[in-house]
């Protein structure tokens, strides 16, 4: 064919097979092939380049298991580093598939801004670290305290409400960048920083010369529920996005993980015989294999071993479980019944 | 500095007496003596400058090489680095080739090395002016063919690589030399156009000058990048780095034409009067006369909009493109490191220093150069 003609064939192909892929994000990303995944441009434990430009972290481990019940391969995602500003025009114009960039569950942004929100994978919540030689023990005793925190964002605003609600006084020390902030405080520029409780957990492992010279105060003055989220319209991906994330929740719970999975395909347990598709219905249910859960747990691991790599004890963050633990541990993680 | 070699410029210097001046051929140091008491111990005020300034210097110049260099660390991990009191350049080693590449695939990174090695030397033998010729524009086309081949891949078994995995350096000088080599000729257009009889054309090009002039850089790269795909149809997409340099370019091209507009109305009415009277015409009179002595005058402003330019190429970070000071950002989120984070700036300010500082030392020369004819 001439090249101009070569050209024009394959625009009128490109728009002809817009308004197929409109609403079918399912189908969209089955034929090309790969997740296209929005991820932050840095954020340590969740989604973050390392020495060798791989991404790794919670989110990322969320697109790598739709990537494994999509197509049977965790690698075939394709990450799109975004800003804080960026992301849900991103998401809005699809420009990716998945949002998974520690984005906070809202009702403004789950309905007036077109996203749907699959399930949390992180429970944050902002809260304060004190050096331990102040001996302040609660956020209720920050009466007057000069409190380090970042601009612009809704931690500023969240520190400015719990203060006006319980009727007592600071003086911010509004710093842009997190390292600055940070040095700030260790600085001794402020009594207490203020920001998301695994970042407060982050500068306290890694930051401070001795750990035990801080703590985190008990109080957390703002719920952030960190969750994937997808664009309107299309159910069927929405449900894949989620139960992914679920099936790693469930794995955990029956106890099973990477390195043992193989050997439960022999369970005898129903609800296990479900979860790795040993009994089939789920796969045809989503859309997928039947080995879909299977192969996430097989390529990723349950959610108890991806929190635990990135940002829990085997990690630099060392952070606690916590609000993340299994329901069944007095936590807040809980998958539905995959059946 | 201009007045030591320039005789005729240092009329209002004092005539030195024959006491201050040392005889000639006397050693250096007294040589130093004299100039010390000249120009630096002359009255009271200059005195106390003098002694203000070495007292700044003494305070500040040892600590900042003591950081920098002396009890620096230059190979170890966070742990030796903490317990250093210099700057920990083992975070730089450690994260260089983040640092420079970005997210480009790390068994790849010969690739970009190769063609920004390549992309440094072509520039460096066309600052030369004796290799101005025919054959450097084709030198140019091979050279970017090659650099293009060895960024995307995909050809003589090289693997693919998306321009979303662009980054460091090499997306820094792309979007930066693009930029400018592009928005160049834009903007002598743009200039013309603004000040051509044709009213039309006259008030396209203003709307457009003073359109992108109203607006930051950030804006415009953020419609580029997020209002620009809301508005195609869903699934239709054009490659994100190819919109940021677009928005770049035009953005470059209207401060651009402004430098260029007043290197054309700096130009006598006699030279156009001239080549009027010879029977020049419009394109003949613009390309021979006017534009060789608009653009000549106009060198100091365009590089400072070229340079300009260079640095803020650092803003596509906000359209999530891993230019050079975003890789860096990108390399701190490792929390380990994060405490060390000036020496990765310093490390980041040094490259753009060098490059803009090359910039500006290069437009001097070029200056002196092209003016040598007019210099009376």
């Amino acid at each position: 064919m001439h090249p101009i003609k070569t050209v024009f064939a394959v625009a009128a192909l490109g728009l002809a097979a817009t308004p197929a892929m409109a609403g079918a994000t399912f189908d969209a990303v089955k034929a090309k092939g790969f997740v296209q995944c929005g991820v932050n441009l840095g954020l340590h434990g969740f989604s973050a380049p390392d020495d060798r430009g791989n991404w790794s972290g919670l989110d990322v481990d969320l697109c790598r298991a739709v990537a494994a019940a999509m197509f049977g391969d965790s690698t075939k995602v394709k990450y799109t580093p975004l800003s804080a500003q960026q992301r849900l025009p991103a998401l809005q114009s699809g420009e990716i598939d998945v949002l998974a960039r520690n984005t906070t569950w809202t009702l403004s942004r789950d309905s007036a801004n077109g996203l749907n929100f699959a399930a949390v994978n992180f429970y944050d919540g902002q809260g304060f670290m004190v050096p331990t030689k102040l001996n302040v023990k609660s956020a209720k005793e920050l009466d007057g305290a000069t409190i380090c925190v970042l601009p612009g964002t809704t931690t500023e605003q969240n520190l400015a409400d719990y203060f006006r609600a319980t009727k007592m006084t600071f003086k911010p020390v509004v710093i842009e960048k997190n390292e600055e902030l940070t040095s700030a405080f260790l600085a001794g520029r402020c009594d207490a920083i203020s920001s998301d409780g695994s970042q407060l957990a982050a500068i306290r492992a890694n930051e401070t010369p001795n750990p035990a010279d801080f703590m985190i105060l008990p109080e957390r003055i703002s719920k952030e529920p960190l969750s994937p989220a997808v664009r309107h319209g299309d159910d069927q991906w929405l449900d894949l996005v989620k139960w992914s994330l679920w099936a790693m929740m469930a794995a955990e719970e029956k106890g099973i993980g990477q390195q043992n999975v193989e050997t439960f395909l022999t369970s005898n347990d129903p609800d296990v015989k479900r979860l790795l598709g040993v009994t089939e219905g789920n796969g045809k249910a989503l859309g997928v294999d039947e080995k879909w859960a299977f192969t996430i747990i097989k390529q990723i691991g349950n959610y108890g071993e991806s929190f635990d790599r990135n940002v829990g004890k085997g990690s630099k963050l060392k952070l606690e479980r916590g609000l993340n633990a299994l329901w069944t541990n007095g936590g807040l993680m809980y998958a539905p019944p995959l059946k | 500095m201009r007045n030591d070699e320039q005789p005729s410029a240092t009329a209002d210097v004092e005539e030195p007496s024959a006491a201050v001046y040392p005889p000639p051929g006397e050693a250096g140091p007294m040589r130093l003596m004299g100039w010390a008491r000249r120009r630096l111990f002359n009255t009271p005020t200059n005195v106390a400058l003098t002694l203000l300034c070495l007292w700044f210097l003494w305070e500040t110049v040892p600590p900042l090489l003591a950081w920098a260099l002396f009890n620096a660390q230059w190979t170890g991990t966070p742990a030796t680095c903490r317990e250093a009191t210099g700057a920990c350049w083992a975070l730089v080693g450690e994260k260089h080739r983040l640092m420079l590449f970005g997210l480009y695939p790390y068994d790849e990174h010969w690739r970009p090395l190769i063609a920004t090695l390549l992309l440094l030397g072509m520039l460096g033998v066309s600052s030369q002016r004796r290799f101005w010729r025919r054959g450097l524009a084709l030198a140019w086309v091979a050279a970017v063919a090659v650099m293009a081949v060895l960024m995307w891949g995909g050809v003589l078994g090289l693997r693919p690589v998306d321009t979303t995995l662009w980054g460091g350096l090499p997306l820094t000088l792309l979007l930066a030399l693009a930029g400018i080599a592009v928005a160049f000729p834009l903007s002598i257009v743009l200039a013309l156009g603004r000040r051509s009889d044709l009213p039309v054309v006259r008030a396209v090009c203003v709307g457009y000058i003073e359109l992108i002039r109203g607006v930051p850089l950030v804006s415009v790269l953020f419609m580029a990048s997020v209002m620009f795909p809301l508005f195609m149809p869903e699934g239709v997409t054009v490659d994100k780095l190819l919109r940021a340099q677009i928005g770049i370019i035009l953005f470059t091209a209207a401060y651009l034409a402004e430098a260029v507009r007043g290197g054309l109305q700096a130009i006598p009415r006699g030279q156009y009067e001239a080549a009027d009277a010879m029977g020049l015409g419009y394109w003949q009179k613009t390309v021979l006369i006017v534009l060789p002595q608009a653009l000549r005058i106009v060198i100091p402003p365009m590089v400072n909009q070229f340079i300009s330019t260079f640095k803020d190429t650092s803003l596509v970070t906000i359209v999530g493109l891993f230019d050079l000071l975003t890789s860096v950002k990108a390399s701190l989120a490792d929390p380990e490191w994060r405490p060390f984070f000036i020496e990765a700036y310093v490390f980041a300010a040094l490259i753009y220093w060098c490059f803009c500082f090359l910039m500006s030392r290069y437009s001097q020369r070029l200056e002196e150069d092209l003016m040598a004819g007019t210099r009376r």
